[in-house]
């Protein structure tokens, strides 16, 4: 018994003092070199959600200009992120947070985990996505449109248009076809929710989605099944027998289906129901508490800089906010213009969401 | 017992405390009125009925399944069988993404069911329950066979000799003693079951929600902490309430047994009733275990231009997935390996002190320990990285943005599957040897070294292994932590399965199939360490 206890006494040092030096480890990278001859914070830490993405070289092009190192922490879906940000409150991971959209924004605001700032060039972004502007908490970042996508091909070989708005969904020729996500566990299924929400009003959302069940709307948990799975113009879909040629995704699909391609076809195999759409706005924002904040400045100045904006388009195929950033060739082709999209102001959003997605679940779902 | 209890103590119970505690206590005080608020709800009692069902359902089933597969496994000698025992382990280290679909393509909708039978399991509770069986095969064949291949056939023949059947034989000799085994095998599958999460939301749809996945919308989705919490603690009080059911059952049946080393007790199969039971248990692998994995293989090679190696090759593209890696995502592979290797570490140091505490001691305190040892099983991922967030935020302990955290909060996971594989056979060892040994002078390092080691160390390998596998495959806690410059491979293929394309799709496939293969070797090469030369002790 004693060689078990004097073991564990051992191995408890040993295992302390590894945790130990990996703290001593995390720490020495965050502070400067040696106290004194370098009073400038080297690193800068971006704190963000999973779908998170930029080219090697532009995050390089910061560091070169900016003299900081960036390290990007991903952490789980938009919600998650943001939710954990809101539980270290005060003590936060990093300097700045991106990924915040008009959906969630209230909730990040409500809990004042953002210091205000100005960042510079804001003023090349349109007022329209500028939702905190009297306080500057949040930076706009990108915007994107959640929208149905069909197969061009099923409808082609039908010889059926394709439906283009929401009152199309529930007509009989599309009786079986739209499968959507999860409004309680997914963006774009709470997305699409908030679409209907926008065009029918309080009152009439729910009946719109009452015939939209029957009409024969699937509802699976994600994007990934709904997209990957179900949806029968995607190419996992294709390959896992989708059977539903409409789906809830978002207006730049076509071209993503175009870009990872090979060999790349001329025309995308998907297409967008442009009267069906729910615009989202992304923000980011300098964090409470931010050990760096000189960085996460400079930072949040370069995520509205043309080259950061210019890189999003192909890497997560959102939309530049700032004006005359230029699109690439691939997302003017095969992309779409969403002219009118549907929009709740964002407080209404926040004091309605669960209530909304309460209802829509025991409507929908059971 | 001062580390595991240090460890459990840091790195479970005080962060899920504290994220219980945020919700449940507010500016006047403990809220505890919220917990019958929330249990009076009737979808939460849906919920809750739901899972409880499903998990003993999803047990009685894949005990009915793999027990036959254990004995194959532990008593026959056939070709391929290493290869076949480390393939079935693969399950537990897919992303349910990726088995969620490979299921879909056999029994959903124009699946192989579908088209042969016109049978379609998808958003019904078979699916689940098929799938489930499908991850867990592994948790009976390895822990159950691994003490049945070293019971001593010899007492079973005694006591044919002695008059009795051949069923009479098997259970009044062989059964009590693989009871604790079975049980263990059983309690691991009801706790993973039980927390199920990502089977349960793609196969079931939207209708069907198991308590994991109500906790982590609350938690994850609407940062509701008052409800989460309290669902916490339901899942507590449930999971309790199993161990503790498993511990009274367990604790009379455990004895002393004759070990032998296995190689003495397989043999080549004899006779009728013997090829028809190896034949039955390799179609049941085929059909519930290659089929689906042959599904994602297959996906992987078909590429545009017909079957090749085009998604692999995208894979050591360091623009692959648009940026979302910042390095090629073949990477992935040695972060993974790295990951678990430090995981497995941790977990054999704690598991294994932990063990040879508890078989040790007795006393309600010691078994109270091991309930705790289990719990994490049973308890949401969500709640413990939630729990390291507000817990592990302050010098010397700020883990939160630290590689380490993984490895930790992996071996969480692993550390009940050391306990509970070694358990029944460190508890099996006959206390005469070691007291002899003592009485023959040995010190107690070298009577466990020369006595208990020798015969603990193929469960010590089937222990590294599971600690191993589900290292390799953990998502939930490690999403929130692992950086884009360091993936692993479960979450390098959610980000590719999280972008349209099918580049995109096809590397997914691609990377799962390396992971499967990752798995599969690293299992084939730890089964081999089992040295020759200790054969020669018995």
């Amino acid at each position: 018994m004693s060689t078990t206890q004097k073991m564990a006494g051992t191995a408890l040092a040993v295992a302390l003092a590894a945790v130990g030096l990996a703290a001593c480890g995390s720490d020495s990278e965050e502070k400067p070199g040696a106290a004194g001859d370098a009073p400038k914070q080297k690193t800068v830490t971006l704190v963000t959600h999973d779908s998170f993405a930029t080219s090697p070289a532009v995050l390089k092009a910061f560091e070169k200009e900016s003299g900081y190192t960036v390290k990007v922490l991903k952490s789980g879906d938009a919600g998650a992120a943001l939710n954990q940000e809101i539980l270290t409150k005060g003590s936060p991971r990093g300097d700045v947070f991106f990924g915040v959209d008009n959906t969630l924004l209230s909730r990040a605001l409500d809990h004042g985990i953002f210091t205000p700032y100005e960042a510079k060039g804001l003023a090349e972004v349109p007022e329209q996505y500028q939702l905190d502007k009297a306080q500057h908490r949040v930076t706009p970042v990108d915007s994107g449109d959640i929208c149905v996508n069909y197969d061009k091909k099923y409808f082609a070989d039908k010889k059926l248009a394709p439906p283009q708005t929401l009152d199309d969904l529930v007509k009989p020729a599309y009786k079986d076809l739209l499968v959507v996500e999860n409004a309680a566990t997914s963006s774009p299924g709470l997305g699409f929710l908030l679409a209907t929400v926008g065009k029918y009003g309080d009152q009439g959302w729910e009946t719109y989605w009452g015939k939209l069940k029957a009409n024969g709307v699937e509802v699976v948990d994600g994007w990934e099944q709904a997209y990957n799975d179900r949806f029968s113009g995607s190419a996992g879909g294709k390959k896992a027998k989708g059977d539903r040629p409409l789906v809830v995704s978002y207006a730049s699909s076509p071209p993503v289906e175009v870009l990872y391609a090979q060999p790349q076809p001329k025309e995308a195999p998907t297409g967008v129901a442009t009267g069906t759409c729910f615009r989202q706005t992304e923000f980011a924002g300098l964090l409470d508490g931010a050990k760096n904040e000189a960085g996460g400045k400079a930072l949040l100045d370069f995520l509205i800089g043309k080259k950061f904006q210019e890189d999003m388009p192909l890497t997560m195929f959102v939309n530049p906010v700032v004006k005359g950033a230029a699109l690439p060739e691939l997302f003017t082709k095969h992309g779409v213009v969403v002219d009118k999209p549907e929009t709740v102001p964002a407080d209404r959003i926040a004091e309605n969401r669960e209530q909304w997605v309460k209802a829509w679940t025991s409507l929908v779902l059971k | 017992m001062a580390l595991p209890l240090v460890f459990f103590g840091l790195f479970f119970a005080y962060p899920v405390a504290a994220i219980t505690g945020r919700g449940l206590k507010t500016g006047s005080g403990w809220q505890f009125g919220r917990i019958g608020e929330v249990l009076a709800r009737p979808d939460i009692a849906d919920v809750l009925w739901f899972t409880t069902w499903q998990a003993l359902a999803s047990t009685a089933l894949t005990l009915l399944v793999a027990l036959p597969g254990a004995y194959v496994f532990a008593r026959f000698e056939f070709p391929g069988k290493q290869l076949l025992r480390a393939v079935v382990t693969v399950p537990f280290v897919l992303p349910t993404v990726v088995v969620g679909t490979a299921f879909l393509a056999l029994v959903g909708r124009g699946g192989l069911l579908d088209e042969l039978w016109g049978v379609r399991l998808d958003t019904t509770v078979w699916a689940i329950l098929l799938a489930h069986v499908f991850f867990n095969y592994a948790v009976v064949v390895r822990t159950v066979g691994g003490l049945w291949a070293q019971l001593d056939p010899r007492q079973e023949e005694a006591a044919r000799v002695l008059g009795a059947g051949r069923f009479a034989a098997w259970r009044r000799v062989t059964l009590p003693a693989l009871g604790p085994a079975v049980a263990a095998a059983a309690l691991m599958v009801f706790l993973f079951t039980f927390s199920s999460f990502g089977v349960v939301q793609i196969l079931g749809g939207p209708a069907y929600a198991t308590l994991e996945v109500e906790v982590y919308r609350q938690t994850a989705q609407l940062l509701d902490l008052p409800t989460a919490a309290v669902l916490t603690l339901v899942q507590f009080a449930a999971v309790g309430a199993i161990l503790a059911v498993h511990a009274r059952t367990v604790r009379r049946r455990e004895s002393a047994l004759r070990l032998v080393d296995p190689a003495r007790t397989a043999h080549r199969v004899r006779g009728a009733g013997q090829r028809a039971l190896l034949g039955g248990v390799l179609l049941t692998v085929f059909l519930l275990i290659l089929l689906p994995i042959g599904v994602l293989v297959e996906r992987s090679f078909d590429a545009a231009g017909g079957y090749g190696l085009d998604y692999y090759r995208a894979l050591q593209d360091e623009g692959a997935g648009g940026g979302t890696f910042l390095v090629p995502p073949l990477e992935a592979i040695w972060n993974s390996l790295e990951y678990a290797l430090a995981a497995t570490a941790i977990a054999l140091l704690i598991g294994g002190l932990a063990a040879a505490a508890l078989t040790r001691r007795a006393g309600r305190l010691v078994r109270g320990f091991d309930a705790l040892l289990m719990l994490p099983l049973g308890v949401s991922a969500v709640t413990v990285g939630f729990g390291f967030l507000i817990t592990l935020d302050e010098p010397p302990l700020d883990l939160r943005t630290s590689w380490i955290l993984v490895p930790l909060a992996q071996a969480l996971v692993g550390v009940p599957f050391v306990v509970r594989t070694m358990l029944p056979v460190l508890r099996a060892v006959d206390g005469r040897l070691r007291e002899a040994a003592a009485v023959l002078g040995a010190s107690p390092l070298r009577a466990w070294r020369e006595v208990d080691l020798p015969l603990v160390r193929r469960a010590l390998l089937v222990a590294a292994g599971f600690a191993f596998a589900v290292s390799l495959g953990e998502f939930g806690a490690t999403v929130f932590i692992a950086r884009p410059d360091r993936p692993t491979l479960p979450v390098a293929v959610a980000r590719l399965l999280g972008r349209a394309g099918e580049l995109n799709y096809g590397q997914a496939m691609a990377l799962s199939t390396i992971l499967m293969l990752v798995c599969a070797v690293s299992l084939l090469v730890l089964d081999r360490l089992r040295p020759d030369r200790t054969s020669g002790e018995f």
